[in-house]
Parts: C-alpha cells; structure tokens; sequence
C-alpha cells in the first residue's frame, strides 16, 4: 500500500548521515574526564606470564592505572563463557577452558591481552603501554586444528585433553556407510575451509563510565546485539548489575557477525572505570582487529558422498575438524555443529547423512559466527561434492543436482532441518537462463583462441536463517531464546516510533522498518522513526545476526502493529458510530467502508492520547508492544552461477560474470536486498579467491595488515546479475526469509567450481589466488 | 605515531641545515612508505624535513632526448606531463598505475627511489632507463645507486634533487600487482637504447630487491621479441617467496612481465 510499502525501493533514511560523515559512532562519543586504555598484549603464541613489572609505566605523565589479570579476578569479574553448551557424542559436555579477560598466568595466542594501561590522553597510554615490562616463558605452541589434536601436540587448557572442545556428531552413521558402501559411484574430497578476518570498516571500541553518584555503569560499545551484552556483562562477568548498567551500541559500521560477542576490552573497560573512578574509553586499531577480532571459518573436512546409478544420492558422510582458537568465543560452539553440519542436506533429498565434527583449541585467535556461520562450511562442502561427482560421473553439473533436489515440502532432512518452501528448479532455471548456460561453449572456444581458459560453476545453496525457535535452541543447547522484541509508540499527533531489539549496523533498518508502517497505515516512511541500540530505551531484544531482523525482529514489529490497528480501529469506530469490522485505515486516514465517513489517522491518535472520548473502559494512549518467538528457521535459497576466465601465463582469475537467483520470500525494499546480495557475494569471492588469515610457524599473524590480507575491490568483481524469485515463507506473518548472508553463503564454490572447470584440476583450494592457480594448471 | 617536529624546508639549503639541527631526522617527500611506518612506530625520527615545497626539485623538463625529472615531482605529475609522455610514455604509465589517485598526488619519485623499497615501480624503471641520479653532492647512476632491499648509495643528510636520463628507442613496463597490496609482486622495465644497448630491471621478484636480467637483455639486444625472453632462464634462487607466491612463481611472473613490456613496448 502507496509508494512506500512492501516492496517500494525506498531510498536509505540513514545514509544522509553515512555518505556525509555525520554518523555518531562510538569512538564519536566523549565523556569529561574521560581517560583513554591501551592494551599491552602478548607478542608470543604461548607463554606463561612470569612477571608483569608495571613501576616505571605506572610513574609515566598522565597514568592513572595500570591493570592486570590478577587484580581483574581479584575484583571478583568472571571468566569469559561460551553461551551454547554442545555435548560429545559420548554424553560429556564440551571441555570448556578458562578465559579471563586479561590473561593470569598463560598467554595462548599473539594479541592476548596481559594489562591495560589508563592514561589522560591516548599518546600518554600508548607510551605507558610501551613501558610495562612483562617477562614470558615461551611455550611449544600449535596453530593447525589437525596439528592440536596429535599425540605430543602442546596443550592449551588443562580441561581440554588434547585440545579438543568435542568430538560431536548428528546423523545416522551405520546407515549412512552402509548406503555409500552400496553406492554405483563414491565421490571423496577432502576440503580446506580458510580461515577469514571479518575486517568491519569500523574497529571495536569501547567507551565506559561508572557514575559513583547514581551508582551506574554506561557502556557505549560497537554491538550488534546491546542487550545481549548487557545480560553477559552482568549475569557472567559480574561486572555491574542489569538494572543498573546502560549499553549503548550507536551507530555501528558493519559487524558481520564480529560485533556479536562479548570481548575482553568492553569488560575490562567498565571494570577500570569503575576501579580509577574515570571514564575509559578504548578504540581499537586496525591491527588490534585483525589479531584480535574474532575470526571465521577455518575447518578441514574429508567427505564421501555416494550416488546410485542414477545419479541420486544414496548418502553423505562428513568429517570435520574445526579450528575454535585460543579460547570459546560467545556461540563458537554452535558454529560448526548446529549452523554447519544441519545445513549438509543442501536442497537436495538425501535419505543418508552422518556428520562428526571435532573442534580444537590452537594456539590463535579465537573463531566464531562470521557472515553466513557454519552454512558458508556446509555449501562449499556440499556444492564442490556436487559439481566433482557431475564431473567424475560424466553428467552435466545442472542435471545432477536436479535429479537430487528437494521437490515436495515441508521437508524433513535427516539433519534436523524441516525445510517449509521452495522452488529450487525456479531458481536453478532462472540463474541459467540469465548465465546464457547454452552460450558457454561458444564462449570458452573464443577465449581459447586468446590463450585464455573460460570455465564455469554452479553452486545451489541452501541456509536456514531466522534463528530460531526458542524451545528448539534451547533443547540443542543455546544458553538464550531467540525471539524478538518489538514497541510501536504512536505519538498524539499520529507520527510513530518503532522500538526495535533488532540492531541496524549497515542493513537499513531504519528504512526497510518504516515501510512497514506506510504499508499498515499509509503513513509516509518519513513521519516513522526507528529507535534501537540502547537498552534504556528498548525494553529487550536479542539483536542482528544470522539475517533474523526481517524474519524475526520485523515479525515483532508486525505483531505490535496488529495491536495498535486494532485499537485504532476500535475508537475510530466509536468515533465515527460505525462497526468495528467496517473500519479501514488507508493513506493516512480511518474510514468506514463503503460510505463517506472517515477520519484522519492523526485525528484518532489524537483522540487517544486526550482520552475525552474513548469506547468504555478502554486506556488512553496509542503504544503497544509484542514479543515474537519464530515457529521454524526459514529457508533462504538460491542458485548462482560464475564464470570466470584464467589467465594461464600467471594464474590470474577474471571473474566474467556472476549469476544469482535467489529466493528470500517477501521483500520489503529490492535495493536494499540487492545491495546484501552484491556484499555478500563480494566478501563470497573474497575468500574464494582474496582472503586468507595466515599464522607463520611462530604464531605470528603474517596478514595483519592490508598489505598481506587481500581484501575483494571493485575492480576484483564484476557487475551482478541479480534475480528473485519468490516462495513465500509459510513460518512467519510476512513471508519473509533472509538475504543478509546468501551472497557470502552461495559464493565460494560457484567460484571454486568455475576456476576447476577451467583449468582441468579439480585440486584447488581456497583462496584461489594467482599463485595457487597457476601451481594448479602447471601441476 | 611517536610525536615528531615537521619542517617545511624552503630551500635545499633550508633543508640541509635542518637536518643538521635535528637529533634524529628524517627528510620525508611524500612519505607514502614512511608515515604508515611511523603510525605503526617502527620509525620514531625526532624532526621530518619536508622536501616536496622545495621549489628547485620540482618539475620535469625535456630538451631533446633529455629528460630531467624533479626530485620532489609527484607520481601524478609524472604521469600526466605531456612532454615526458611523448618522450618516454613508459615512465608516464608507470606513474600512472602506482598506488591510487590519493598516493600519486603525496608521493614522489625522489621519496620512491630514497626509499627503494623491493616492490617499488621506480627503481626499476631507472635502472632500465639507465638514469642518472642526482644529490645535492654528486651524480650517481642507476646501477650503482640502488643497494639491494631499501639500500642506497645516498649518504647521511644526502638528497636526491633529480633523476635524468636519455629518452629510449622503445620502452615499456609491465607489473603484476600483488592482489592485497597492489605493490609489484613483479614488474620488469624493458628499454631499446638502439646500437644493441637494452636493459631489463625487474622489480617486486628478486630476494634483494631492483635487479637488472643480463641474459634478457642480450637475448633482446639479438632479437627484440617477446618470444626472445619467453623461455629465459630466471634463477629461482635469486626470488622471493612468500605467501602470496613462491619462487617459482615470481620466476614465472618474471618471463611473463618480461614477454608483455617487450610487446607492448613494439
């Protein structure tokens, strides 16, 4: 309904300030008196901390603390938790060690925090920094997940025997062997997963102040999830009590998943703060997050997938190894188990799957929820099993998958997952079509001629998003619910405020959500505003992650809107003498259909708030709240297709063009569903062919830096051909299911696929740099 | 950044005499490589003397075949001299692809060639050109001016006030940038300087930064052809490797690179 409904390409409110650099981050914010923390952080791999020798740094200008881990613990603050419990398959929960937010006698990987020095500008910090002399014996160290689970390997946490967190598995294991040990054909791959730095345009930082007066913490910080925080702070860390600690996550520039978690900084922050008695703010540096942000991805994989004769699939068997870092970041566990191995079906019906999945601790930063989380791992293994066995079976890569898809739904997979809607041919067909798929002969003959080799990838990916059902989490061991939270305030005068637990850190919320009210009432976006990051404000909400603000927080906001539409529409009725059923409101007025009667909306949101003439018994006021629990994940898919053209003199991969067909249900604003589609396959080809985090045999992070951490530009990417096509979500009241992470999750293997296919080695991993491509082509 | 005292110097003389004043100073001419490595505070120089304002080191200047090109002149000016791009359009479109827009107009060629970083463009294409460096003390040519990785023939205080050098018969430049920091993972400078004079400098490849390919340049010197260094044997010993490639990849990247200057050269 009008311009600036469902569906309307409603240009970004919120852009006016980004593109004029009026944003208000959190490094924006000052408070008088505010002192500046730098952080004096382990240069070694592991090592036991003998001394920490704090006299001259602590006698610089301007210091007025320098902290440890010691007096951290001494004040009673709580170790860092990991908040999904994940059980072995032998009935043990998983081995959890110990994470405080400054190290207390063992530094486990180069960047752990070890002090914190409180000085009055940051120049003076850094120089104090610069002066705590800490002595450390070094220790043998282990960076590879595979490496950390040998005999002899360097142990990391006493509660972890040989380093492993769990050894956990889902699936039918006898059957599935059976099946493939059956099958006419076996494809078996072994898969490299690269591990990733999440490189948000805005560093973490952290500003905090304890109000000695009112006894009460504030705490600025870049989350995606305020409230979030606020309960961990509190609940775990002991750092200050809920009711009496303000988080504010204001303007955010990017998170990607990075911006989820409860860092050592924004504790150690609120805790200095409270300890000096002086604000503390901290900004990290560039350098600071890739060391220290939590990382993604990083697992080694061996499958098997067995076909009959056919082409079906008779069953998939996966292994898995994944790499968790130093210390269990908030949800790392859930990554590579409930987010990865339950998303192993693909869109394809396979009546046999078994998945076991180690995870490791290893001697470097910790890894957790990166754009698209687990479903990323589980496509790329699915997609690359998919196009070898075309290949190894001699059948088009198309057809195959055709053959296995998922057609009648709801589906239930082996893995948990009921898929609701889908069309996956449509989307498959489309991608095709629009790939010009019949042309490609012609083409890679034409690029032969100029000494190029053309190849071409699919990749059809499946994600569940939305998460997700309360009581299902929390069954498979999330330590929080996953609904949502939502607050429609209609003001006297008719203009809204919609207070949203979801948290907007570049997804448009502040948009794409006013759309929903000029749908509902008529009302231009502009008279809406949306309030969200501050837990003052907003009573509750489980913020941004997962693509869950469209499926999950914007259900919320539907639900509150029924409310105040109904009690619109029950004094509009009393006003006007009319029935109640008879009563619709459409651009911005209140009529009775069928005759002439009608009121403005302001009119009766005015009438509301005077209260001089409201049906009996009836409260003033125009504000009505709801909570939204989801009924399922949804079920975002889609197919893309890529076709690239190698440079066989240097390796060098031009990405020709690159198809995607997607299908996200509802969609409330298609420029802003593009622009998700175009990031989220950009950072896609980024690891698939850019990006790789690196340690050296020291420890050292080698890719610290823009230098040696290849990031996707725009000349790296061709111009997108984007399409959707819509199956309605049956799971929520929009329809709606998620476009936040499809791009990054569909990428990576329609790349992979499209280099293999040209070059004629199907023995290529991630990233598929100039390099490592032309050691492919040359053997 | 450790604190600094900045000084615009007016003059060479202006310059020299703050550099004797200073501690610990450093003369900054654009500073593209130098600020980022004081930022990170692996250089802390007490005073920076600023070059770039120095009236006498800039411009370029072409008489004849003779091309001189001021110390303190940007990569965009370089760039986009008309007289230069007629006279050697190699050097021109060199310029043109270092860094991005926003570099090319801080950084200079003086700053470039003190700095001789293993992956810089410049070095390369002074070597090739066979180019004179000028200082405020001597002339030094090309060959003898660039010491391995970030080394130099300059002196203490010494500055580089211009580089000149003989417009060539035919010459191009061809660079195979490294895909996270667009450096020169290899860039080969290729130059006819007629009567059998050709040189090749490589850039970016070699494990002891700018080198000249002696075999290159005589097999070209016989038979100016890409096919002529097609199969030229690049010692991989002399390479370097690292994770964006090992050495026998930059060996590889070196007959490439090589192959395309000498045709796009003509």
């Amino acid at each position: 309904m009008g311009v600036e409904g469902i569906g309307a390409r409603v240009l970004r409110k919120e852009d006016q300030r980004f593109i004029t650099g009026k944003g208000k981050y959190t490094d924006d914010f000052k408070i008088a008196g505010m002192h500046h923390a730098v952080f004096v952080r382990s240069p070694y791999a592991h090592a036991k901390i003998k001394k920490i020798g704090k006299s001259k740094a602590e006698k610089m200008p301007g210091v007025v603390a320098v902290l440890d881990g010691k007096q951290l613990t001494g004040d009673g603050i709580g170790n860092i938790i990991c908040g999904w419990m994940i059980h072995s398959k032998d009935g043990s929960p998983m081995n959890m060690g110990a994470w405080s937010a400054l190290a207390t006698e063992f530094v486990r990987y180069v960047g752990d925090g070890v002090a914190v020095v409180i000085a009055d500008t940051l120049e003076n910090a850094r120089a104090a920094a610069e002066a705590v002399d800490v002595s450390y014996q070094e220790l043998p160290h282990v960076i590879e997940a595979t490496e950390a689970l040998k005999k002899g390997a360097p142990q990391l946490h006493p509660e972890a025997k040989n380093n492993l967190i769990y050894d956990w598995e889902i699936g039918e294991k006898a059957a599935t062997d059976s099946a493939i040990a059956g099958a006419a054909h076996v494809t078996e791959m072994e898969i490299t997963n690269n591990r990733l730095v999440p490189n948000a345009m805005e560093p973490r930082a952290a500003l905090a102040n304890y109000d000695v007066a009112e006894d009460h913490f504030t705490l600025y910080t870049t989350s995606q999830n305020p409230h979030v925080a606020r309960l961990v702070l509190s609940a775990f860390y002991q750092v200050a009590p809920e009711h009496k600690l303000r988080v504010i996550a204001p303007d955010v520039g990017g998170g990607f998943g990075s911006k989820i978690y409860i860092y050592p900084e924004e504790i150690v922050c609120l805790w200095a703060s409270k300890r000096t008695g002086v604000p503390v703010k901290w900004t990290g540096e560039r350098t600071e997050s890739f060391l220290t942000d939590a990382h993604g991805r990083d697992h080694v994989t061996k499958a098997k997938m067995g076909f009959d004769k056919n082409g079906k699939i008779v069953g998939f068997s996966v292994d898995t190894v994944a790499n968790l870092g130093a210390y269990m970041s908030l949800f790392s566990s859930s990554v590579p188990t409930y987010l990865y191995a339950t998303l192993l079906s693909g869109q394809y019906n396979i009546a046999n799957i078994h998945c076991n999945v180690r995870t490791v601790y290893t001697n470097t930063a910790p890894v957790d929820a990166y754009r698209g989380a687990g479903r990323p791992e589980a496509t790329y293994v699915v997609e690359r099993m998919m196009e070898t066995a075309a290949r190894e079976m001699g059948m088009e890569p198309a057809e195959l998958r055709r053959r296995n898809f998922v057609k009648a739904f709801p589906h239930q997979t082996p893995v948990i997952m009921c898929y609701d809607a889908g069309d996956y041919n449509a989307t498959l067909d489309a991608a095709l079509k629009a790939a010009d798929y019949d042309g490609f002969a012609k083409r890679k003959a034409s690029a032969a001629r100029k000494g190029k080799l053309r190849g071409m990838g699919l990749s059809c990916y499946i994600e569940a998003c939305g998460i997700a059902p309360s009581a299902a989490v929390g069954s498979l061991g999330a330590g929080v619910g996953l609904w949502e939270s939502a607050e429609v305030r209609v003001n006297p005068v008719g203009t809204v405020e919609i207070l949203t637990g979801s948290h907007s850190h570049g997804q448009g919320h502040e948009t794409t959500f006013t759309q929903l009210v000029s749908e509902r009432f008529g009302l231009p976006t502009d008279n809406v505003q949306i309030v969200h990051g501050d837990t003052d404000k907003v009573q509750f909400g489980m913020g941004t992650y997962g693509s869950r603000s469209g499926a999950v927080g914007m259900s919320a906001i539907v639900k509150a809107l029924d409310k105040v539409e109904g009690k619109a529409k029950k004094i509009a009725a009393h006003l006007l003498e009319a029935d109640e059923g008879d009563i619709v409101i459409e651009n911005g007025e209140v009529k009775v259909a069928g005759t002439d009667k009608k009121l403005g909306w302001h009119e009766v949101c005015l009438a509301a708030y005077t209260g001089h003439n409201l049906p009996e018994g009836m409260e003033p006021g125009l504000k009505e709240g709801a909570f939204y629990d989801p009924t399922n994940f949804t079920f975002p898919a889609g197919a893309y297709v890529c076709e690239v053209e190698v440079d066989p003199e240097t390796g060098k991969t031009e990405v020709i063009q690159f198809v995607a067909a997607d299908d996200f249900g509802t969609i409330i604003n298609p420029m802003i569903v593009e622009g998700q589609v175009h990031g989220g396959i950009t950072q896609g080809l980024g690891q698939a062919m850019l990006e790789n985090a690196v340690y050296d045999d020291n420890g050292q992070l080698l890719t610290a830096s823009y230098m040696d951490y290849a990031m996707p530009r725009a000349d790296d990417v061709p111009s997108y051909k984007l399409s959707t096509h819509e199956t309605v979500c049956p799971g929520n009241p929009l329809g709606m299911k998620g476009c936040g992470e499809a791009g990054a999750i569909g990428s990576p293997p329609a790349l992979i696929n499209a280099i293999t296919d040209a070059i004629g080695n199907n023995n290529l991993a991630m990233p598929a740099t100039p390099a490592r491509v032309w050691s492919a082509i040359n053997g | 950044m450790y604190a600094t005292n900045y000084h615009r110097a007016s003059s060479l003389k202006d310059a020299q005499a703050l550099f004797k004043k200073a501690d610990d100073g450093k003369f900054v001419s654009g500073g593209q490589t130098l600020l980022p490595t004081m930022k990170q505070r692996l250089a802390a120089p007490s005073d920076l003397i600023d070059l770039r304002h120095v009236k006498d080191l800039k411009g370029i200047k072409v008489s004849g075949k003779k091309v001189t090109i001021g110390a303190a002149t940007t990569h965009a000016e370089v760039a986009t001299n008309e007289k230069l791009a007629k006279a050697c359009p190699a050097i021109a479109s060199l310029a043109s692809h270092i860094g991005d827009p926003a570099v090319r107009h801080m950084g200079t060629i003086g700053g470039s060639i003190a700095n001789n970083d293993p992956a810089a463009d410049y070095p390369a294409a002074m070597m090739a050109l066979d180019a004179t460096i000028h200082t405020n003390k001597r002339q030094i040519s090309a060959d003898k001016f660039f010491k391995g990785m970030f080394e130099t023939a300059l002196k203490d205080g010494e500055i580089i006030t211009a580089v000149e050098f003989s417009a060539p018969k035919k010459a191009a430049y061809s660079k195979y940038p490294n895909p996270a920091s667009r450096y020169a993972m290899c860039g080969v400078f290729v130059a006819d300087h007629g009567k059998g004079d050709v040189r090749v400098a490589v850039t970016g490849a070699g494990n002891d930064g700018v080198f000249r390919h002696k075999a290159m340049e005589k097999a070209l010197a016989a038979d100016w052809s890409p096919e002529a260094v097609a199969s030229a044997k690049v010692n991989e010993d002399d390479m370097l490797s690292d994770i964006h490639g090992n050495e026998a990849y930059r060996a590889n990247l070196v007959r490439v690179m090589a192959k395309r200057a000498v045709a796009a050269a003509g």
